[in-house]
């Protein structure tokens, strides 16, 4: 019998798990019935389409940019135009997308439900988030419409305090972004803290919540600094206040160091979660249980922390002491520590495994690889004499893509396909799954890896024309960003097509051991009535895949039931 | 039924009243709910501590700035809001107490006694803003002091010797005042420290002046702008004390503004010396 303790007393079982109508899509109708929603899986997915879109803005400037390079003089702008849409992509990247996609729309969806709660510990505070969220969106997309902002996303000064474009209501956006952020991650620690299930000790929790947990003490403690950086340049602007004006008094490399005490830890903001999300993908399809749990767990918070003290490593050219370097430089490498702990975990894992290429895991290779390099790449950043030929080149340029694309955008992807049955109720075709995957893996490294070449022949960043012997590199890289494109149209077009047209999904198609896989696909509203018991997570002996259901099922339950039907 | 379980009753009525659905027990929902406020407090401070790094970076190149300009602020006005905040923080920690032994009418008087304080607060803070921009002692660009004739002899000889040039100024004030344990700064980057900085302290007005009043408005700023939001929920706590809303069952909001006061409170007492009492 089963060992679940779900009641759904009026459901309509599918031999699939519950239908449309049961679900957290249904129920409820309407425009208001979402836009006032309390239901973490309704805002999750409100923050899931909310970050696309982001990210399609801002791969439209980059795509923008690439076509910009590839003649080495004016192509499709003028200099100042494209001073603007690099600006723009950034910045849209970094705080309309990378920062909130993986918590705000996989966190909010899973997190509760892996605890077997009902939603997380504030829910008004979460609409609330997502509702700030819209706020600083509008007022960027706000700026954008009045011309844009050229000052990069970092805003130095002092080009941010006198010129600049629509700075104020750029940066008035990134505020109140900030605080959407910082509302999650206070909702994020307290539903750990306060509503994990009885046998649940901190040992026991998925990684991915521990990733979480790391990733929200990071937003809680960091982003506030960042909201009073920019109120900062705000009053600068507004008020002449003198802070990083020299004609004043001020010192503009002192801007330098609030912006970057929260953009570096922002990164790790930025890559954690993703971390989180390759534990869950490596131990699932290797259908082994993760290897070095607690190294894994503790590596998080090890990040968290480390990440606080290695901002000078973006400034080690702006004339702060030799000792200052040296102590940054020391940290930065001490921070690849834990990272490297985590990616040796993960292989470890995989040994001996039965590795099954299910579209997720081919995702979670493709991170292996890739934010391999771009980590390893951020060391010969943090090296100091390198970084003064290397700063501010195409080389850090690669670095952070490899970094924020080839790892966070890959496993972002790689969740999206893991968690799309569970969140949707639907299974896309794993064939355009597979191909999307690879044609963005080729289409990626044709894009970025000339940018280590000519970056470290030379190449600055932020130009807007170049000398001929970088033509070649600009060119390939131009066409690797159409391939990914197409990539993403790809993808695009069969998700979608999925909602309308996918097979339906079981409660349990990859055969996870956390607890939302024992729920029904898509989760009724208040997920489970009573929590699951609590077990160990990565344990998939007694997992069996049922072919009449098309996934997995507990050993004990009787043939051909679906996860998580009552006893 | 006894008295107890009558009492017990309520409270079970109460409480299912109070108890968010996605919560187990009340417990479990009053323990979120003050970690919530803390971490959101923890927020606070680190807001805060970008001024405070701010602060200390410029008091620490520039001390005689500091050392000069903090004169033209009125410590008895300062302290008098600093008693005034403080006593503001007991008569919230009052109100707290009484909601929890759901004594209503005097949860609503100390409330409304906080509020009291806090406008006390605001107009002292009032009164130095206005006086500092009746005399030009603003920030940055729009520091223009200005002498003022019917103020005492001594404010007005003083705002002078912030318009004159150095050598006007009353020396044994300067000099007395002016003389810290503070080392010299150290030379800054050429073109971004003044000359003077590296010798003795002028014994007049040292340049950029305007740097001190400029940290002195943005951190009592931001902290007003903070009082306002407090005085804000304090009001709408008010308001749902007024309707009976909150019993020793159900204090939680009560509790959670009491700690955001607090914190108000304390960022003040940081500032106060800071800013008033520099020696």
């Amino acid at each position: 019998m089963t060992t679940s303790s779900l009641t759904y007393p009026d459901r309509i079982d599918g031999p699939d798990g519950a239908r449309g109508d049961e679900s957290y899509l249904g129920g409820r109708h309407g425009l208001r019935s979402w836009l006032l929603t309390l239901d973490h899986k309704r805002i999750g997915v409100m923050y899931l389409i909310s970050t696309l879109t982001a990210f399609l803005l801002g791969g439209v400037f980059a795509v923008l940019i690439r076509t910009e390079l590839l003649t080495p003089q004016r192509t499709i702008m003028s200099a100042d135009s494209y001073n603007t849409v690099f600006t723009l992509h950034g910045a849209i990247m970094i705080f309309l997308f990378i920062i909130p996609s993986v918590p705000a729309a996989f966190g909010n969806f899973v997190l509760p439900i892996m605890l077997g709660a009902k939603d997380v510990a504030f829910p008004r505070l979460n609409l609330t988030s997502y509702y700030f969220y819209v706020f600083g969106a509008l007022f960027a997309l706000f700026a954008i419409a009045l011309g844009g902002v050229d000052t990069g996303w970092t805003f130095y000064t002092p080009y941010s305090t006198a010129f600049g474009g629509q700075v104020i209501p750029m940066v008035f956006g990134v505020v109140i972004l900030g605080f959407s952020s910082i509302f999650t991650g206070i909702n994020f620690i307290v539903t750990i803290h306060k509503l994990r299930p009885p046998g649940m000790t901190w040992f026991r929790m998925p990684l991915f919540l521990w990733a979480l947990y790391a990733t929200s003490i990071i937003q809680v403690l960091a982003t506030p600094v960042l909201g009073i950086t920019l109120l900062l340049l705000i009053a600068e602007r507004v008020l002449g206040v003198g802070i990083f004006d020299p004609q004043f008094g001020g010192d503009p490399v002192l801007f330098q160091h609030f912006f970057w005490f929260y953009s570096h830890p922002a990164v790790y903001i930025m890559i954690l979660p993703a971390m989180g999300i390759m534990s869950e993908l490596v131990s699932v399809f290797s259908r082994k249980h993760i290897f070095g749990y607690k190294f894994i767990a503790y590596s998080s918070i090890a990040i968290a922390v480390i990440g606080f003290f290695v901002w000078g490593h973006h400034m080690f050219t702006s004339g702060q002491s030799s000792v200052a370097n040296a102590i940054f430089s020391a940290l930065t490498f001490a921070v690849a520590i834990p990272s490297a702990i985590k990616v040796f975990n993960w292989l470890a894992t995989m040994y001996k495994g039965s590795i099954v290429l299910h579209t997720p895991m081919c995702y979670a290779l493709s991170f292996l690889t890739l934010f391999a390099i771009g980590g390893m790449t951020g060391l010969f950043l943090g090296t100091l004499n390198v970084d003064i030929h290397l700063h501010d080149t195409y080389f850090v340029v690669a670095h952070f893509h490899y970094v924020m694309m080839g790892g966070v955008v890959m496993v972002f992807l790689g969740g999206l396909h893991y968690w799309w049955p569970k969140m949707f109720g639907r299974m896309y075709s794993e064939t355009w799954g597979r191909i999307a995957c690879l044609i963005l893996f080729v289409g990626f490294n044709t894009t970025f890896f000339p940018q280590f070449v000519m970056g470290s022949q030379g190449m600055p960043r932020r130009y807007f024309n170049y000398v001929a012997q970088y033509k070649p590199y600009h060119e390939l890289s131009t066409i690797g960003s159409y391939i990914m494109a197409v990539g993403f149209v790809i993808i695009a077009v069969y998700l979608l097509h999925s909602l309308f047209r996918g097979r339906r999904a079981p409660a349990n198609p990859w055969g996870g051991g956390t607890m939302e896989w024992q729920c029904a696909s898509p989760p009724p509203p208040e997920n489970f009535d009573q929590p699951p018991p609590a077990g160990d997570p990565y344990d998939f002996t007694d997992l069996v895949y049922d072919p009449q259901i098309e996934g997995y099922r507990r050993a004990d339950t009787p043939d051909h039931q679906p996860a998580g039907r009552p006893a | 039924m006894s008295e107890s379980q009558s009492q017990q009753s309520r409270d079970d009525r109460v409480h299912a009243e109070h108890l968010a659905h996605h919560f187990a027990t009340p417990t479990q929902q009053r323990e979120s709910g003050k970690l919530g406020m803390w971490l959101f407090l923890a927020t606070e401070v680190l807001l805060f501590g970008g001024l405070f790094c701010a602060y200390a970076v410029f008091r620490a190149n520039h001390p005689e700035i500091f050392v000069y300009a903090h004169r033209y602020l009125d410590k008895t006005l300062g302290g008098v809001n600093t008693i005034i905040l403080i006593c503001s923080s007991l008569t919230m920690a009052w109100g707290v107490h009484a909601a929890q032994r759901g004594q209503q009418r005097r949860l609503v008087a100390m409330l409304a006694l906080t509020l009291v304080f806090a406008c006390g607060f605001l107009g002292i803070k009032y009164v130095e803003y206005e006086h500092k921009w009746k005399h030009g002692l603003l920030w940055g660009k729009r520091f223009q002091p200005t002498g003022l004739h019917e103020q005492s002899p001594d404010q007005s000889a003083e705002v002078h010797s912030l318009a004159a040039e150095p050598a006007d100024a009353r020396p044994s004030v300067a000099m007395s005042e002016g003389r810290s344990a503070i080392p010299p700064p150290a030379p800054g980057p050429a073109g971004l420290a003044d000359a003077d900085e590296q010798t003795e302290y002028p014994p007049g007005r040292p340049p950029n002046v305007h740097i001190f009043f400029g940290v002195y408005f943005l951190m009592t700023g931001l902290h007003g702008l903070h009082v306002i939001g407090g005085m804000i929920a304090i009001a709408w706590i008010l308001v749902l004390s007024t309707r009976g809303r909150f019993s020793g069952a159900y204090f939680t909001p009560v509790d959670l503004v009491g700690l955001y006061w607090h914190l108000v409170d304390m960022i003040w007492i940081y500032l106060f010396p800071l800013l008033y009492l520099i020696h």
